[in-house]
């Protein structure tokens, strides 16, 4: 099962309004995607913490519909 | 829901080992490539763990994610506490994070 990359963002950015995100197809089979999301509500919090609001925000579709995504998350460095 | 014969055993195995991978496969034979990644890492290190193969029971494998409120495998516990999983470890292992914790929980590494 695939899932567009353009839908993954936006569901990312609806569950975290303020995140920048991007997206990057790593097999161009719609089905492995590396996302780096920067967002100053990661402020404060674990890396696992991180990584749970992003899936989060993907509503359980991460480990089913997306199998793969790489996820490196971080607050911008000023806030 | 997860069976608390599951969640119980989970606890104990993470309660009686101080390095503990749930993962795909056995440290040895690895069935999934972001599994091999963790077990990879642990190696280079140096750092006795045990290997808890998800794959020969589904009530483990649906049961962990249910523990740790994560939705996918390997998941990494280091004295009971969850660490992360492929991208978390990989990124604070390249970062010496990793190193930095163990030492913290009081785990041998070798100079790497």
């Amino acid at each position: 099962m695939a899932m567009d990359a353009g839908m993954i963002e936006k569901l990312i950015r609806e569950g975290i309004p303020d995140a920048q995100v991007s997206i990057e197809d790593l097999r161009g089979d719609g089905d492995h995607y590396a996302a780096y999301v920067v967002s100053p509500a990661f402020k404060g919090k674990s890396r696992v913490q991180q990584h749970q609001m992003v899936y989060q925000a993907l509503r359980g579709k991460m480990g089913g519909e997306l199998h793969a995504l790489a996820l490196q998350t971080s607050a911008p460095a000023d806030a | 829901m997860t069976d608390q014969n599951v969640i119980d055993r989970i606890k104990r195995e993470v309660g009686d080992n101080d390095v503990v991978l749930f993962m795909k496969g056995t440290p040895v034979f690895p069935q999934c490539g972001f599994s091999a990644a963790v077990v990879q890492v642990l190696t280079h290190l140096g750092v006795p763990f045990k290997g808890v193969d998800v794959l020969t029971d589904p009530s483990l494998r649906q049961g962990i994610k249910d523990f740790s409120n994560w939705p996918t495998i390997p998941q990494l516990y280091v004295k009971s506490e969850f660490v992360g999983g492929c991208d978390i470890i990989r990124e604070m292992f390249q970062s010496g994070e990793l190193t930095e914790l163990l030492a913290t929980k009081g785990i041998a590494v070798q100079a790497a």
